[in-house]
């Protein structure tokens, strides 16, 4: 066990724990309907305006995170409020999201005191977290999961069955917009462990291994939060030992999670009760 | 008594045009009434504006003698646009209790009661095993079994079906005409069903709701499929041919209703076994 209370004697990686258990969470939950929705890009191109907000925030001397949260949260409002089915549009999207690192890019060269900031920023630096900003991770993760407890059996509901749900009563654009906006404090909490490039790898690569393990809701939402903290806990764990970078860690376990999943449920389609399923399909 | 549908010299007016003008007809409850007509004729905007989702820019529309009201627990409702999510891998029984109350705020949950219901609804339209597939894994045919099982839910006293047959065998055709004729007639539910198709429902229908030209003629099949009746609704000289119990709407020697049929057939039928 000593390998284990090895790593918490520094105060860095106890720090670094408590954020990414507190940001994988989120992720976990938050990322599960982002994948049902099929909306994952929508969520990879607010991280991207995320960055360009951090590094304007630096330029007019705010702190980063507020910079990130401020421009997610407004972009991913507008994203819900422009359209319905605007976030699913790949192309409008890829748009924006280029345009936004762009501006990110031009932001830094105007202050370049902040580039060295650029690759925590863009990879993330877990190992750097203080208490300031795990308290601000635990304010933000208590706000979006709340939030999304509000909203959830609306959004499951809009989520697959938009024409029904509409004519039942439920405000798509409503439902719609927040649910984007609490994909966009989660985005935010997320950035801070891994990084704005590598979301992903804990608000999409889990959920979608838990969905390819089991199709039950709850189940899955479980199991996709469980799998985003195993995966950034294992991940630190592994960049404390081997010295490789936290967000590289957690990126291979991610898409080995993922790939594992996918192996899973081919395996189970072997079967053969399951081929007539598949032939009938 | 109260009709379960009435429209007063109503006019449905969408994207600037009059889909339905100034038209008027009553369905009384219990009634089975196939919806038919031409492509964009309204059949979808009759139902959306029943839902309460299209308000007339005139006359009345009621519901059960009241205005429609978005949210109308009472009203079942299978909607013919169904976004469905390519890689949705969540299973039949989930899809279905998502609809159960899915307008209300908060967390998911279920009772005994609900989860009895679903299975049981399930069972009804035979598709009882889909409740732990995920929905990816289902053919078009399969999904729209579980639609079906979806608006059949809660007891509803008004069906709005539009287009259910699509992309069903026919034996499931058959199997889904039957279940909701069986329901229309046991617990006395009102029944809209569209189809492109007149002659799989003669045999289920009361009466007829033909809609076309932004007019709409409601009676029994042969007061409504006559040349002079649909000649008007659809703006041409139609014949209606007769055979072997079978009715064909013909425009210049072609069937109109099995081309727009056709037109309408995506892909992801079932196949046959």
């Amino acid at each position: 066990m000593s390998i284990i209370t090895d790593m918490f004697q520094y105060e860095f990686m106890t720090n670094a724990f408590a954020a990414a258990g507190i940001a994988a969470l989120v992720s976990g939950v938050v990322g599960y309907f982002l994948v049902m929705r099929g909306q994952t890009f929508a969520g990879h191109a607010l991280s991207h305006i995320g960055f360009a907000g951090a590094t304007g925030a630096g330029l007019i001397g705010l702190s980063a995170i507020w910079g990130l949260t401020g421009f997610t949260l407004a972009a991913g409002i507008v994203m819900g409020l422009l359209s319905e089915r605007i976030s699913n549009r790949d192309v409008a999207i890829g748009i924006v999201l280029a345009l936004a690192l762009g501006f990110g890019l031009l932001f830094l060269h105007y202050y370049t005191a902040f580039a060295s900031q650029a690759t925590a920023l863009l990879f993330g630096n877990v190992l750097a977290v203080d208490h300031a900003t795990i308290a601000t991770l635990g304010v933000l993760a208590a706000i979006s999961l709340l939030a999304l407890c509000v909203i959830m059996r609306p959004l499951i509901f809009a989520s697959l069955q938009p024409e029904l749900a509409e004519a039942k009563g439920v405000n798509l654009r409503f439902v719609s917009t927040a649910f984007l906006a609490i994909v966009a404090l989660a985005v935010s909490q997320c950035a801070q462990i891994v990084g704005v490039l590598l979301v992903f790898t804990l608000m999409v690569g889990p959920p979608a291994a838990a969905q390819r393990v089991t199709t039950r809701l709850w189940s899955g939402l479980a199991l996709s939060a469980g799998l985003a903290l195993a995966e950034a806990w294992l991940g630190l764990t592994l960049a404390f030992y081997s010295d490789w970078p936290v967000s590289f860690c957690i990126a291979i376990l991610s898409a080995a999670g993922y790939f594992a999943a996918l192996g899973a449920s081919a395996l189970r389609w072997r079967h053969p009760h399951a081929a007539v399923l598949e032939d009938a399909a | 008594m109260t009709d379960a549908v009435e429209l007063e010299h109503a006019t449905l007016r969408l994207g600037g045009r009059d889909v339905l003008a100034d038209v008027s007809f009553a369905i009384k409850p219990g009634e089975f009434i196939g919806v038919l007509g031409p492509n964009g004729s309204g059949k979808t905007t009759l139902m959306r504006a029943i839902l309460g989702l299209l308000t007339p820019s005139g006359g009345q529309l009621r519901v059960f003698g009241r205005t429609p009201w978005r949210g109308d627990a009472t009203i079942g409702y299978l909607p013919q646009l169904r976004t469905v999510l390519p890689d949705l891998r969540i299973r039949g029984f989930d899809f279905m209790a998502s609809s159960l109350n899915g307008e209300r705020w908060g967390l998911p949950s279920l009772s005994r009661a609900d989860r009895a219901m679903i299975e049981e609804t399930l069972s009804l339209t035979g598709a009882r095993e889909l409740a732990a597939r995920p929905l990816s894994d289902m053919s078009g045919g399969e999904r729209q079994r579980l639609l079906l099982a979806q608006a059949l839910i809660g007891e509803p006293q008004l069906l709005l079906l539009d287009e259910p047959l699509i992309s069903l065998d026919a034996r499931h055709q058959e199997a889904a005409i039957a279940v909701v004729r069986g329901l229309c007639r046991e617990r006395g539910i009102t029944v809209l069903f569209s189809a492109h198709e007149l002659n799989q429902l003669i045999g289920a229908l009361d009466r007829v709701l033909y809609l076309g030209n932004g007019q709409a003629a409601l009676g029994s099949v042969d007061e409504v499929m006559t040349a002079p009746v649909l000649s008007r609704l659809y703006g041409t000289d139609i014949h209606v041919l007769r055979a072997e119990g079978h009715i064909f709407v013909m425009s210049r020697g072609r069937d109109v209703e099995h081309v727009a049929h056709r037109h309408n057939h995506g892909p992801g039928h079932e196949h046959h076994h």
